[in-house]
């Protein structure tokens, strides 16, 4: 069983490290929730199923001077990619612990098909399939139609990088043209469409940061902003305009830069889907400088650079 | 006149517009898949299935409210001198919620200790308060992460309610708890209740069992000081936290805000929004110093706050209604009610070295958060 050898994986680096990231499980029977190992008899406590759906990565800078083992999915691995890009760990600090993953669950949508009921029980069959229990009674779902949106378009179901890798690589059997697919048919909207979309989604937006928080990439710290007085672009007014300008400004800071895990969507409260903006702009990068963040260590945001001939962008000739 | 009321399941729609006819009706309504509390109109679809995301807060106490507006001029007279002109509104029009859970109607409670019940009450607070009727739906159910029943409240607990409703078969059994209350039963379309009391007191009382008690053993939470003050545990217990809002601001308890100016050339308007104590910048002095400057201090804070201050400062009363959203609404699934468990004594096991999960200098630990 992965939990097992992913067991002794942790115990075999126990020693080298401050503190090992993982995960156990959390409040109820549909929650895992993040660990932070730092006595051998912890290591117990480790879980491994498709409720294991946090980026442990997006902890590693705040870590930055310490050792720290953290399990990584094949999507989690391409923080890291882009956290060495960008000089934020330190890579000889960290022993990734790679897990190939068949697809995680997401929790909203297993509560939407048990009506919001609390979970009883849940198992994970051999094939996808998910037995969950309720008071109301048994359901069988298949974990493709509960996975995140991710999940179905993977790409990289092995991780990138990593020290020790848990399970047998896993190669991904879907369509590299799946993955902007919704992007694509989103942009056929009008307008006018798109814009009460989002301002029917942003409406909802309470401002708790938790889209900003969760994202291993967002690194303005304690200056975002969404809160600075200086520079001071966004009053602390719980309207329209200034959660639109908050979404907008945390997008754009992520062009060529978001490697796409989805920790803003599923972190958010109120049910926004965030990612959808951050997916567009990496369309839009993907187009203009065939760049996909979060692939190649040595490689760089297209946006840190500069070149002058793209080779992608037709410029005007003079 | 009748004593309770009662509305036909069918008509429920009606009789929340005739609600509407001389109040803006608060209810939860489904968008997508999250509930919301917003104003009900023709066009919202009404969920009473689970309790909202949000709490109803916000109708009493807004995420952003103008306190006043303010405009500098200049004197004609003598153009060295300015005076400044400043405008206030109190006047708040009439407001139901509708739909609130007892937990939600049990933490304006919370909130009128401080706002109302002292030598200088919160006008702008009082004065939505004094204009809002509460009308709260039993739960038939716990929903994930709920403990009202460890906190002092229950599926159909009546502190803070005005009104009580509780869903049956073929409708919804309204009962009056307040004089305020009372005005809910010559609203048209209902019908006297009186022949459904026996079966609402009943479906009342059967869901309190289903209810988690995370502190069974010791009625309410008796928090031990001596860990309740030693750095390491927070440190352990918090390491996971993100240190965003989204616990603060889905508390029906959190009243914590925040005053900032809005000044445009002359004109100006000074705002409170809600602050919440697991933002690196709760509490930042002017100086630059802040005295909770790590993510433990500030989670240390909101429990504090909860089980110890405001218990003390309070009667006793415990901040905390146990709605369990943000146990069921964080990212990393952070659940209050664990370490609360854990707080109560010696049961928590301490051994070994001090976990190291996030370091003790402020430096290192503010770089993420």
């Amino acid at each position: 069983m992965i939990s097992q050898r992913l067991r002794e994986a942790i115990a075999g680096v126990f020693s080298e490290v401050d503190v090992a990231l993982a995960y156990q499980q959390g409040f109820d029977k549909l929650h895992a929730t993040p660990c932070f190992m730092t006595m051998p008899e912890e290591i117990n406590k480790l879980i491994w199923n498709p409720l294991c759906v946090h980026n442990l990565t997006s902890y590693l800078p705040s870590l930055k001077k310490k050792k720290v083992a953290v399990v990584v999915k094949g999507c989690d691995s391409r923080t890291i990619v882009q956290f060495m890009q960008e000089g934020l760990i330190n890579r000889e600090n960290v022993v990734i612990i790679g897990i190939p993953c068949n697809g995680v669950i997401s929790v909203n949508k297993v509560l939407h098909e048990t009506n919001h009921e609390p979970i009883e029980d849940i198992t994970f069959g051999e094939n996808g399939e998910i037995t969950v229990k309720t008071l109301k009674g048994e359901k069988t779902l298949l974990l493709s139609d509960v996975c995140p949106d991710k999940c179905k378009t993977c790409q990289y179901p092995t991780p990138i990088v990593y020290d020790r890798l848990v399970g047998d690589p896993i190669t991904s059997d879907k369509s590299p043209d799946s993955v902007y697919a919704d992007i694509k048919e989103f942009e056929n909207k009008t307008l006018e469409e798109r814009l009460q979309y989002w301002e029917q989604e942003f409406d909802r937006c309470i401002r708790c940061y938790a889209c900003r928080n969760a994202c291993p990439m967002c690194i303005c710290q304690d200056s975002c902003i969404a809160e600075t007085r200086d520079p001071h672009w966004i009053s602390q007014r719980a309207t329209l305009s200034e959660k639109f300008m908050f979404h907008m400004i945390h997008a754009l800071h992520l062009a060529g830069r978001c490697v796409e895990c989805g920790e803003c969507e599923r972190a958010c409260p109120m049910g926004i889907p965030v990612n959808k903006l951050k997916r567009k702009i990496n369309l839009d990068m993907k187009e203009l400088f065939g760049y996909e963040p979060g692939i190649d260590p040595e490689d760089k945001p297209p946006l840190y650079t500069f070149k002058v001939d793209e080779v992608t962008i037709k410029e005007h000739k003079i | 006149m009748a004593d309770t009321g009662f509305v036909q399941k069918e008509k429920l729609n009606d009789f929340l517009n005739e609600l509407s006819k001389d109040a803006v009706v608060y209810a939860p309504c489904l968008e997508g898949d999250t509930v919301i509390f917003k104003a009900f109109d023709s066009g919202t679809t009404l969920c009473l299935d689970r309790p909202a995301n949000n709490p109803p807060k916000l109708v009493v106490f807004p995420q952003s409210e103008t306190l006043f507006s303010f405009k500098y001029k200049k004197d004609a007279e003598d153009p060295r001198k300015m005076s400044v002109e400043l405008e206030a509104n109190t006047d708040f029009p009439r407001a139901i919620i509708f739909g609130a859970r007892p937990c939600d109607a049990k933490g304006f409670r919370i909130y009128d200790s401080v706002y109302i019940d002292t030598n200088t009450p919160d006008p702008y607070y009082k004065g939505r308060r004094e204009k809002t009727m509460i009308a709260t739906l039993c739960c038939s159910a716990p929903s994930p992460g709920c403990f009202c029943v460890a906190v002092g409240g229950g599926p159909a607990h009546r502190e803070g309610s005005d009104v009580l409703i509780t869903q049956l078969e073929k409708g919804y059994f309204i009962e009056p708890v307040t004089e305020k209350g009372r005005a809910i039963l010559n609203v048209p379309r209902i019908e006297d209740g009186e022949q459904y009391a026996e079966e609402a007191h009943k479906r009342q009382l059967e869901s309190h069992d289903l209810v988690r008690n995370p502190f069974a053993e010791d009625g309410q939470p008796k928090i031990s000081r001596a860990l309740f003050d030693l750095d390491e545990f927070w440190e352990h217990v918090v390491s996971k936290c993100l240190s965003c809002g989204a616990c603060t601001y889905l508390c029906p308890t959190c009243y914590c805000f925040n005053i900032t100016d809005e000044q445009a050339l002359n004109n100006g308007e000074r705002i409170r929004s809600w602050d919440g104590c697991m933002f690196s910048h709760f509490t930042l002095e002017g100086s630059g110093h802040n005295p909770r400057p790590t993510k433990f201090k500030r989670f240390k804070n909101r429990v504090g706050h909860k089980f110890l201050y405001y218990p003390e400062k309070y009667n006793g009363v415990i901040a905390c209604c146990g709605c369990g959203r943000c146990i069921r609404h964080c990212p990393v699934s952070v659940d209050i009610s664990e370490i609360v468990s854990y707080l109560r004594g010696p049961r928590f096991e301490f051994t070994n070295e001090p976990p190291e999960s996030m370091g003790t200098d402020t430096n290192s630990q503010e770089q993420k958060q």
